[in-house]
């Protein structure tokens, strides 16, 4: 076989630790430059777009183009403090996790934008299947920020009970459904949510997220065959952060050209989107939960980002890729573009954003303080010993209350 | 309390590092984000931020300390109004000496709870009562009427559809086509193209958009063809329908119905031919139902339904077409997780489920004409599972022998065996038998097949080798 070597193909990534990064290679189109279909548009009939890039913040910070949603300076404001309070909360997180406050955490460093104005754009009663790197739509949706830090210190307030690892949140009340570990299973679940919406009689609808290593899982597939089949009222979102822990996007992607193309084939509405670009994000959002809301069914959006720290605290990305990779990303940072474009509106300014981040900083630190005076991982109290069998199953079972009196809690 | 600053890892992999610099000192007051000192490895130096606020009241480690472990004490915070003594009474060397060891996680439930928190454990006399769990009372005078296990599935669907409209049932093949084996038959006529729903050739993904629809507020029925091709979507079932309640600390619950044929069927192979009772019933959030007969079919389909829980319900397709009376009632429904005994013998007690109560009565028939008088009990439901009733029925006879269609390792018997031995061992005369397939793939030739599938003779063999009749 003297040809073998040339038909075994492992793709590999462009670059290398200790290799020059240099992203000019993608060719991205200019913001502002993507037509926008109404929203009952053919699905197939986004073939621009799953190619494209939906892009509204141009290299001056200024909104351009027919994507531009056109929200007011409240909402930017908003929209800046929760992805500010985000970044802040991950940052210190992430020290308390080295500290052993907590076993595990993941932050979403460079991907604040595609929670955060997601969450904005949708309905608060639309349901959210998340992953896990979307607390930016906890922060949007209101949650009490106490009760996410008592969840991951599994302390006696924890709303798990102890039964999650770190940043795994569930919040029902919220509408924002409990976090998969094994990934992709949301896919169809949002599909099949948001059908039961629909039998229902209501206009809600379900959006859900996965990374951009997921798409390769059969849930990514089935959700999609099912969502075309159904005409489900469904957001399915791609978070392509160009990294599956150490696998770069190309694993996944195969010789697709996006993974928003990928939709293509089911003829479901596809777009990819600059996921950096608050602007975008929402835009995107809003036009396909408008979609689904009239009975259009299916948007499959990518969106395109950057993870611009480690995958989680088990993570040391510096081992396989380079560490100045995600300063040439070319699509900039989602705080820095946001506030760039406020401060040109002349809604925002340099000090008002330092008084941003020291109140954010406060509220982060103060919040934890109170987490801790409900207990510590470390020290307690945690969820209480006796609550280890319930929930089990919907009624308490008399076997399973044996078991808790055989084992004297 | 005194706040303790602990050792950083500057990776995942670090274990200790060396404090390379102290930049504050005794006295000193610190804000949450402040650097108070610098530590490296071999690979790299980070500086070290002070998470909380107040006034250093003790450097723990000495600037270049070497070796320091991750997560031990380096140095004591006074929190505000504190002064030097509060560092007696909780942080200081002592502390150094005893926090950098990680807990074992088997220790936290036993430090945690506080008093009021924690119920004395209840003396043995005062166990959780059981409830005693019956079937319905059949009225005097109640018609009796025959019919197919197959309808009487069918009935059981079509009468909770009428009751509840949150109740729609979807697979393959389940709408125009009936059902691959008619178990649907006219559903789609009575409550339309909405609540009878064909999918495509996605088990995973089926089940998973079933999963969703009740954790939507409806009630899925989903019908896997059989099975064995569930198997696909097997992740849906245990880790999503069964621990989300769980997992989400009882926010989010999963009322749905897996159902389908399961077992061996007649000369369709190895990969269409597994019994998973077993498997199933091995996964705590689960109820797991296998019934033999139509009315248990009907009533337990029903409960089924009505259950606030992810069941999987287990059919078996060489029983569809068989007749059983079943009472004439408006509104059939039985327990789940109480066993039926079919049949009241006093020698030996035989268990089975599904398909092989048939075997196992028939069984019993014969070795009454030998002088042999068994119980036979139908499991009904496999999880939870009704051990009290064997256990009972132990008791009176002195020997069991577990009988089921699937394979042996930890099967449903072996559970069966390993609950009697430990809870009735003084009442056993002979250790407990069991009955069960050859430990192959079910092979496709009718002989092989035959060879591999345990039935009533096999039965028989174990109920004489547990009363020494041979």
């Amino acid at each position: 076989m003297s040809n073998g070597e040339t038909r075994f193909r492992v793709p590999a990534p462009p670059f290398r630790p200790g290799e020059e990064p240099d992203f000019s290679h993608l060719k991205l189109p200019k913001a502002g430059e993507a037509k926008r279909p109404d929203p009952t548009v053919e699905g197939r009939e986004t073939q621009d777009l799953a190619l494209g890039l939906v892009g509204v913040l141009d290299h001056n910070h200024q909104a351009v183009g027919e994507w531009d949603p056109k929200v007011s300076a409240d909402v930017l404001r908003e929209g800046l403090k929760h992805m500010v309070l985000t970044r802040i909360y991950d940052e210190r997180m992430l020290k308390l996790q080295r500290q052993g406050k907590m076993s595990f955490y993941m932050k979403s460093k460079g991907e604040e934008a595609v929670a955060v104005a997601a969450a904005m754009a949708l309905r608060d009663d639309d349901m959210i299947f998340p992953s896990y790197r979307q607390q930016g739509m906890l922060f949007a949706r209101g949650r009490d920020i106490v009760d996410m830090m008592c969840h991951c210190i599994s302390n006696s307030r924890d709303n798990l009970k102890g039964r999650q690892l770190p940043v795994h949140y569930t919040w029902a009340e919220g509408n924002f459904f409990t976090i998969s570990g094994n990934l992709g299973t949301q896919f169809p679940q949002a599909v099949g949510y948001a059908m039961a919406c629909a039998y229902k009689g209501e206009d809600r609808i379900a959006a859900s997220w996965i990374g951009d290593g997921t798409t390769a899982e059969g849930d990514f597939h089935g959700a999609l065959t099912l969502a075309s089949t159904y005409r489900a009222p469904t957001i399915l979102n791609v978070v392509n952060n160009q990294w599956a822990i150490s696998s770069y996007q190309g694993i996944a992607l195969g010789d697709a050209p996006t993974f928003a193309s990928k939709g293509l084939g089911y003829c479901l509405a596809s777009i990819r989107v600059d996921g950096n670009d608050f602007l975008a994000v929402y835009a995107a959002t809003q036009w396909a939960a408008e979609r689904a809301r009239a009975g259009h069914g299916t948007t499959l959006l990518e969106l395109f980002t950057y993870r611009a720290d480690a995958h989680s605290t088990s993570d040391e990305p510096s081992k396989y890729r380079p560490k100045t990779e995600g300063e040439v990303w070319p699509l900039g940072d989602p705080i820095e573009r946001l506030k760039q474009h406020l401060i040109g509106l002349g809604e925002w300014d340099q000090a008002r954003h330092e008084q941003l981040e020291e109140e954010m900083t406060q509220l982060v630190v103060k919040s934890y303080k109170e987490a801790e005076s409900h207990g510590t991982l470390h020290e307690g109290p945690l969820a209480p010993t006796q609550t280890i069998f319930e929930d089990v199953y919907a009624e308490q079972d008399w076997r399973l209350k044996r078991q808790r009196q055989d084992l004297g809690v | 309390m005194t706040i303790e600053v602990l050792m950083p890892a500057l990776s995942p992999t670090m274990e200790e590092g060396t404090l390379a610099k102290w930049t504050v000192k005794v006295g000193d007051t610190v804000s949450s984000g402040d650097v108070i000192a610098e530590i490296e490895t071999d690979k790299a130096t980070m500086e070290v931020e002070a998470v909380e606020e107040g006034v250093v009241g003790k450097l723990l480690v000495e600037e270049g300390a070497e070796g320091v472990k991750v997560n031990a004490p380096i140095a004591i915070l006074l929190e505000e109004g504190e002064d030097e003594s509060a560092l007696d009474d909780a942080g200081g060397m002592k502390s150094a000496e005893k926090a950098p060891e990680p807990r074992a996680d088997s220790d936290v439930g036993t430090k945690v709870p506080e008093p009021r928190e924690m119920p004395q454990p209840a003396p043995a006399s005062a166990a959780e009562p059981k409830p005693t769990a019956s079937d319905p009372e059949i009225p005097a005078g109640t018609n009796m009427v025959d019919i197919t296990v197959r309808d009487a599935l069918r009935d059981a669907m079509a009468e909770e559809m009428r009751r509840d409209d949150t109740v729609f049932v979807m697979g393959e093949e389940v709408a125009e086509y009936q059902g691959a084996y008619k178990v649907t038959r006219e559903l789609l006529q009575e409550f339309g193209a909405k609540r009878v729903v064909d999918t495509p050739i996605t088990e995973h993904g089926f089940a998973g958009l079933g999963v969703g629809a009740a954790f939507g507020g409806l009630k899925p029925i989903v019908e896997f063809m059989t099975f064995n091709f569930a198997m696909q979507a097997i992740d849906h079932l245990i880790n999503s329908a069964a621990k989300t309640l769980y997992m989400s600390g009882g926010q989010m619950g999963c009322p749905i119905v897996f159902r389908g044929p399961n077992g061996a069927a007649s000369r369709v192979g190895a990969q269409h031919s597994q019994d998973y009772s077993a498997w199933y019933a091995n996964v705590p959030g689960l109820k797991v139902i296998a019934p033999y007969d139509a009315a248990d079919a009907k009533g337990l389909l029903k409960a089924a339904i009505r259950d606030p829980n992810p069941v999987v319900f287990l059919e078996h397709e060489l029983m569809y077409g068989t007749s059983f009376e079943i009472p004439d009632m408006d509104d059939f429904v039985l327990p789940i997780g109480k066993a039926k005994v079919r049949r009241e013998g006093s020698d030996v007690t035989i268990t089975a489920h599904s398909r092989m109560v048939g075997f196992a009565l028939e069984a019993a028939e014969k070795l009454a004409e030998q002088g042999i008088d068994a119980e036979v009990i139908d499991l009904r439901t496999i999880r939870p599972l009704d051990t009290d009733t064997v256990i009972e029925s132990v008791k009176k006879t002195n020997r069991i022998v577990c009988a089921e269609e699937g394979w042996g390792q930890h099967g449903v018997g072996a559970e069966i065996a390993a609950r009697v031995v430990a809870d009735a061992f003084d009442y056993l005369d002979a250790p407990p038998a069991r009955v069960f397939q050859k430990d192959v793939p079910l092979p496709y030739a009718a002989n092989l097949e035959a060879l591999s599938l345990p039935g009533t003779e096999d039965i028989i063999a174990a109920v004489k080798t547990v009363t020494y009749a041979e």
